[in-house]
């Protein structure tokens, strides 16, 4: 990158790809794109493009990381080596390897893991290209691709950062503002009763200014989460929401 | 505002559905008086019962299902069964044969081996221990001819429809014998390959079709078409 000094706001207030200060980018979520998987998302968040691919509950390997009272969610979060100007080694990094235990932390007091004991839920997110905000653009994607796989939730987790760049607070940094901007404040959400799960912060904020970016970034979760509803619900819009009552009982048994 | 929801209204995962004297069913969970759902699918009522219909969410174990294992592994005394669920069951030789088993001159492949296909029925599980499954009881054992069909286990009561209706109507159209697991596997056989495709196909219909209205007369409909030969290509899958 230039040494060349890069004005992120303008004199209008807005930033370098035309956002206003509390703009989101665009954000897109397809949900079961994946046929194999059990369940999956792929999300687009302005340039960020993530793969998201959930298997489980299932038996899991090796047994002795078993736990007698839930099933153990294992998370994995990879950049593609194409996914960055300079190419990525493949193996995980020390960034990596944080990033899936932060990922696990936000996506676990979400579901229901009491509920399948001695299993394994496995999480794969696959950063294909970066652009600023992958963990929370891989969180958003990981919850969808949890509940596409039918795995019992509390809530969805939807996650958004906040920071400052020239002095001002602004929603949703992406890579150039998070590279040169002064901080970044990525948070998850459990949009239903504002439970948090991450929260991580680089760089220096007030008082105050944490104050203004944890709002904005709780705002940011709530549109996100609306965006989430709507990609699971669309993967079933097709079908109508009408059901004959199954009742008990009439899991006879079939056997002749 | 007591009830949130419309009956059959799509919800997913952290829906509220209910607040106050309802009762939370399947697929729901209770925080003091609300109730939310759980998973993704359809919210349906009963009386004072709020619960949510899955559309996704692999095969859980119940005692007194009838399920179609794979037999993976022989044991010293016993069977490891794939039953397409996160707990793979056992079946052990007492629940297998009526006389005792001597291992020093019988063979336990001599019953089932590797690959082979039964219909068991779960007569025991808990958190702590794995799924022990029979094959005492009618019909139940070794499956030896058919079709193996996988369709989503929670698409299982559907299938078989209101008092065994759809599933009545697709042996009675296709002449077919189906045995149908709760862990979504259904074994087909018939006396023609034509009847077994036909059936499977019809089987596949109810599985992509699940959650829509009217699907019964939907398929009786596929039948008629079928039987009139305006339609002579039939999907083969399964």
């Amino acid at each position: 990158m230039s040494k060349k000094k890069v004005k992120l706001v303008n004199k209008k207030g807005l930033r370098s790809d035309k956002r206003r200060l509390e703009e989101l980018r665009p954000i897109s979520i397809e949900v079961g794109t994946l046929d194999k998987a059990d369940g999956s998302a792929y999300i687009e968040w302005g340039g960020n493009k993530i793969l998201v691919a959930v298997y489980g509950p299932r038996e899991l390997h090796p047994r002795h990381l078993a736990m007698s009272d839930r099933a153990l969610l294992r998370c994995r979060y990879h950049m593609a080596p194409f996914s960055v100007d300079e190419r990525k080694s493949p193996a995980p990094s020390r960034r990596e390897i944080e990033l899936s235990k932060v990922t696990r932390e936000a996506l676990e007091p979400a579901t229901f893991t009491e509920l399948y004991p001695r299993t394994v839920i496995d999480v794969f997110i696959e950063i294909l290209q970066a652009d600023g905000g992958t963990r929370c653009a891989g969180i958003t994607a990981a919850s969808v691709a949890l509940a596409d796989a039918g795995v019992p939730m509390r809530d969805l987790v939807a996650a958004c950062a906040a920071g400052k760049i020239e002095n001002k607070i602004a929603l949703d940094l992406n890579d150039v503002e998070d590279k040169i901007g002064e901080a970044d404040l990525p948070i998850a959400i459990l949009p239903q009763s504002g439970e948090i799960s991450l929260m991580q912060m680089d760089g220096k904020l007030t008082a105050e200014e944490f104050q203004e970016a944890f709002k904005m970034a709780s705002e940011g979760c709530m549109k996100v989460y609306e965006i989430q509803k709507d990609a699971l619900k669309k993967k079933y819009a097709t079908i109508s929401t009408e059901l004959e009552e199954i009742e008990p009982e009439e899991k006879e048994d079939e056997a002749e | 505002m007591p009830l949130i929801i419309n009956d059959k209204q799509l919800v997913t995962p952290g829906d509220l559905l209910a607040d106050g004297e309802y009762i939370g069913g399947e697929n729901t969970f209770q925080e003091k008086d609300k109730i939310y759902a759980a998973r993704i699918g359809l919210a349906s009522i009963l009386g004072k019962r709020v619960y949510v219909v899955a559309l996704k969410g692999c095969y859980m174990p119940q005692i007194g299902d009838p399920v179609v294992g794979k037999v993976i592994e022989v044991e010293m005394s016993g069977w490891s069964v794939d039953i397409g669920s996160p707990y793979t069951a056992m079946l052990f030789v007492s629940e297998a044969l009526d006389k005792p088993f001597n291992p020093r001159r019988d063979e336990l492949t001599k019953y089932f081996t590797v690959g082979d296909i039964i219909l068991a029925k779960v007569i025991s599980l808990d958190r702590t221990n794995n799924p022990i499954l029979t094959v005492r009881g009618a019909g139940l054992g070794k499956m030896t001819r058919g079709y193996l069909v996988s369709i989503a286990s929670v698409k299982i009561p559907r299938l078989i429809g209101r008092k065994g209706s759809m599933i009545n109507m697709i042996k009675r159209e296709t002449g077919c014998s189906i045995i149908v697991g709760q862990n979504g596997r259904i074994i087909v056989s018939g006396r023609k390959p034509e009847d077994e495709t036909l059936a499977i196909s019809a089987i596949h219909m109810i599985d992509r079709e699940a959650h829509t209205s009217g699907l019964t007369d939907r398929i009786a409909e596929f039948f008629k078409e079928k039987k009139l030969g305006t339609n002579n290509l039939v999907k083969k899958e399964g």
